[in-house]
């Protein structure tokens, strides 16, 4: 019986791989399992190879699992690609007859079991069903039973016509069955620890981060596909028709951002997602948002670039765009939330900050977080405070006629808005420089106070939770990472642990402005420092060391990864311990 | 209540404009001032949106909501405006180089959406604030700063782009005729959906060839053809095509079409600015179980 395994179905893009999983999760999360699911696919609909990671546990799970115990393969390249990964005494299912897969050399200790599970589904009448009975076969496997799964297809093919939820229960029973007599009881080793059927939820960080924008009173979006940040303009469009609100699919970024803009300085809650190539198009109309200080959000769901890089793939390399983009020297907050429940409040907290201090906001998010799936416990929506700023009341408003000093210098930097339709409130916005009424002026003194005033908005910025620490107050290592990382760091941190090595991870939450205090007072606590993310330039070690105490600058060590795919615990641990081992110590950098 | 009847002189602000003497400009800008006063607009449900360059300062002038956007980003951020409270009047006013150079894709996708905005264009046919380039509407051949030998571009048709595009209202005016440069901007506000005026706005420091004159020549005043019929789309498309676009009046006028917000599922008749945003956890929590 296993605590924790991982499961993969691996096919051709556009045979309903992700259905399989997605079924299957749906299922394990119902059962009372933590999962964390990531899908692995390529920039193309039909074709290619895709696949669907999950990793079941008995306890949170923040991130991918380095060895996969069963692969569900419907071709033989999901075995080459795949056969690398799997655990000693893993298990491969094989779509087929006896005989025709082949394990690449070097696969080691792996069992490879075929399932002729396209025959199955073709004497069923209809050759899609192989996923289900994929599903089936995976039941089997992990000691689940099809009553088990049996709720979702319910749930999921109920309303679609025919006799859709029927069928796929044969095609999962026959699945089963076929594992059944394939393997005996030889699999039981595979088998799941039950789990406790408690309610929680499972949630990709695109669907939270929406979700939140909702619950912040977000009734306007306004954006143009892009992977990986179409998925929040499908939610919202399911829900905010409900709210009497409203979704423009834009007809480009600019467009996106600029509606958004229009519609934050109207009075209505607005945001855009997006993801680089967007976010680049973006960043003259962010620049304009921090000018006339009109309150909006932005998230940027990354994924590898430079330009359109590779579409599908992680990576967190929009760091220096979102914190120092736009021409200009720009007010602006980034929040990077570090895990995909904390995507829900990071969105919540982004509009109260934007309209709070009457400027851009950003929520970075990347692709892992985005698209990851997993468990979450419970959402505490008491945490949802809708704080709209300062907005104009009538004794703000001017009542003679004359101009309403919108921009007016005030100790905060953010002076009360009037939205249009107030009498009394009338002024010009205007992305040149103006004045306190909003005229155009180049006036050198007041162009100083101006920007004085919208750079000072910050200085107060508090009951944010600019970095998430764990670990002991001094520790030896420190490992730094930010966004979907926030696991591997998790689980390097614990192995490290386990090694005797006292060791502390910081995530940064806060990008800008950038919490130089909190992070130099971690720094300074540590006797190794180490900066893990997924970008070749070391974007955040270069951001905290444009912070950092001189003496702190050269103690960063920085770990990058960008292939595409995620850390793995591993990938933090080793070089950590190569580096801090008495050879290692001759200031030798990582990565 | 007593019932305020407004004038032009209150659409305006204490800001002097600074547009060359003889500009094409200050007539659109009286026109619009007219316009206000002939529908009685209160200034504070009137947005001005305006774009960047010479006719962008139309905003610091005109006495209502004034939002000055980025070059080229009038439509997206009109659109943005009318969406969160479709109870205010949005008038996007900025030049030929803005609409229909760098803005010219949001200007086609504003025109199809048929949003609930009047865009006024001043057309120069020339890039006026950074001194004399040939502008998008600039005639082929036209020597510029950018063209000393002429330029090989063909100039954009701005108004059977719109009629292709599916506009629901199109008329185009001139500077030098501001009172029916008013009845129209008039009858375009009125407009439910989107209503184009192009207004022919003279440049008269950089452009030497599409002058005053040139236009008092040329210009014919489709609303003085008894024989016009503006709601025929077929007649409108001939009609400008006949005259390579110099015409002035009523070009082509649709009330049938819907408006973009009409067609939006769900979205609020209320103004959308004062929707409900505080939802108790309750109701957050049953969506909630839709992740179960």
């Amino acid at each position: 019986m296993r605590n924790e395994l991982t499961w993969v179905v691996g096919g051709q893009q556009g045979e309903g791989i992700d259905t399989t999983g997605e079924i299957l999760a749906s299922a394990l999360n119902r059962l009372g399992y933590f999962i964390y699911g990531y899908r692995t696919f390529g920039s193309r609909i039909k074709g290619g190879h895709t696949n669907y990671r999950i990793r079941i546990a008995q306890r949170p799970v923040y991130g991918i699992a380095p060895r996969i115990d069963v692969l569900i393969a419907f071709d033989q390249d999901s075995i080459n690609r795949l056969a690398g990964e799997m655990a000693p005494g893993g298990l491969i299912i094989f779509n087929g007859k006896a005989g025709r897969a082949k394990l690449p050399p070097g696969a080691g200790d792996v069992r490879l079991v075929e399932v002729p599970m396209l025959d199955i589904a073709r004497e069923l009448g209809n050759p899609i069903m192989k996923n289900m009975v994929g599903v089936g076969v995976s039941a089997a496997l992990l000691g689940l039973r099809p009553e088990d799964i049996e709720p979702v297809l319910d749930d999921r093919f109920r309303g679609k016509g025919g006799n859709l939820v029927a069928a796929n229960k044969e095609a999962l029973r026959r699945g089963y069955e076929a594992a059944r007599s394939a393997l005996g009881d030889t699999a039981d080793v595979l088998h799941l620890e039950p789990g406790d059927r408690r309610r929680r939820y499972l949630m990709t960080g695109d669907e939270a981060a929406a979700f939140g924008a909702l619950a912040a009173g977000c009734r306007l979006v306004a954006a143009y596909p892009i992977t990986p940040a179409s998925e929040i303009m499908h939610w919202m469009v399911k829900k905010l028709p409900q709210y009497g609100g409203v979704v423009v699919q834009a007809e480009d970024e600019i467009a996106a951002i600029s509606t958004v803009v229009g519609a934050g300085y109207a009075g209505v809650r607005a945001m855009t997602a997006t993801s680089g190539p967007g976010f680049s198009l973006m960043q003259e109309v962010l620049g304009y948002a921090g000018m006339i200080e009109a309150p909006c959000v932005i998230i940027n769901v990354q994924r590898a670039g430079p330009s359109t890089g590779m579409p599908t793939k992680h990576e967190q390399s929009d760091l220096f765009e979102m914190v120092m983009g736009s021409h200009g020297d720009l007010p602006r907050i980034v929040l990077a939330p570090v895990s995909i429940e904390d995507c829900f409040y990071a969105a919540v907290e982004a509009f109260n900050l934007a309209d709070r201090y009457q400027t851009p906001v950003i929520v970075a998010l990347d692709l892992a977080l985005g698209l990851g799936k997993q468990t979450v416990e419970d959402i505490d929506f008491s945490r949802v405070k809708i704080d709209r700023g300062q907005i104009a009341l009538p004794d703000d408003l001017n009542w003679d006629g004359g101009d309403f000093k919108r921009y007016r210098f005030t100790e905060s930097g953010v002076s009360p808005r009037s939205l249009p339709g107030m009498p009394g409130g009338l002024h010009l916005a205007t992305g040149l420089e103006h004045d306190e009424t909003g005229h155009i002026t180049e006036d050198r003194t007041n162009r100083v106070r101006m920007m004085q005033k919208r750079l000072r908005k910050f200085a107060d910025i508090k009951d944010v939770e600019a970095v998430r620490y764990e670990g002991p107050e001094n520790p030896h290592v420190l490992l730094i990472g930010w966004g979907a990382s926030y696991g591997a760091l998790r689980e390097a941190r614990e192995r490290l642990e386990a090694e005797g090595i006292s060791t502390g991870h910081a995530h940064v939450r806060l990008l800008a402005p950038f919490p130089a205090d909190e992070v130099n007072r971690l720094l300074s606590r540590a006797t190794h420092v180490f900066v893990a993310e997924n970008n070749a330039l070391s974007q955040l070690a270069a951001l905290i060391r444009q912070h950092a105490d001189a003496a702190d600058k050269r103690r960063l060590r920085t770990i990058n990864k960008y292939d595409g795919t995620l850390f793995l615990p591993a990938e933090i641990v080793e070089p950590v311990l190569e580096s801090i081992t008495p050879v290692g110590v001759t200031a030798k950098e990582v990565g | 209540m007593a019932t305020v009847t407004r004038t032009a002189k209150d659409y305006r602000t204490s800001a002097a404009a600074w547009w060359c003497p003889g500009c094409g400009d200050f007539g659109v800008l009286r026109a619009l001032q007219e316009a206000a006063a002939k529908l009685n607009l209160a200034p504070e449900n009137v947005v001005l949106v305006a774009g960047i360059g010479c006719s962008g300062k139309i905003g610091d002038y005109f006495r209502s909501y004034s939002i000055h956007t980025v070059h080229g980003r009038t439509m997206p951020v009109a659109t943005g405006i009318k969406l969160a409270n479709r109870n205010l009047t949005v008038i996007a006013a900025g030049g030929d180089g803005d609409g229909y150079g760098i803005g010219l894709n949001h200007f086609i996708h504003a025109v199809r959406r048929n949003i609930d905005i009047t865009y006024i264009v001043m057309d120069n046919h020339i890039y006026g604030l950074t001194k004399g380039q040939f502008s998008p509407t600039s005639q082929q051949g036209f020597k510029t700063t950018s063209s000393p030998a002429g330029t090989a571009d063909r100039p954009v048709k701005p108004l059977q782009l719109a009629l292709s595009a599916g506009v629901t209202y199109l008329a185009q005016a001139f500077s030098a005729y501001p009172d029916h440069m008013a009845e129209i901007i008039a009858e375009a506000i009125q407009h439910k959906g989107f209503s184009l005026v192009n207004c022919i706005s003279p440049c008269v420091t950089y452009n030497k060839v599409n002058t005053y004159d040139f236009y008092k020549e040329h210009l014919v005043n489709l609303d003085e053809d008894p024989d016009y019929d503006p709601r025929n789309y077929d007649l409108a498309v001939e009609t400008v095509r006949k005259y390579d676009e110099l015409v002035i009046g009523r070009i082509y006028v649709n009330d049938t079409q819907p408006s973009y917000q009409d067609l939006l599922p769900g979205y609020s008749k209320e103004p959308l600015v004062n929707a409900k945003l505080d939802y108790e956890p309750e109701h957050w929590q049953q969506i909630l179980q839709e992740f179960a």
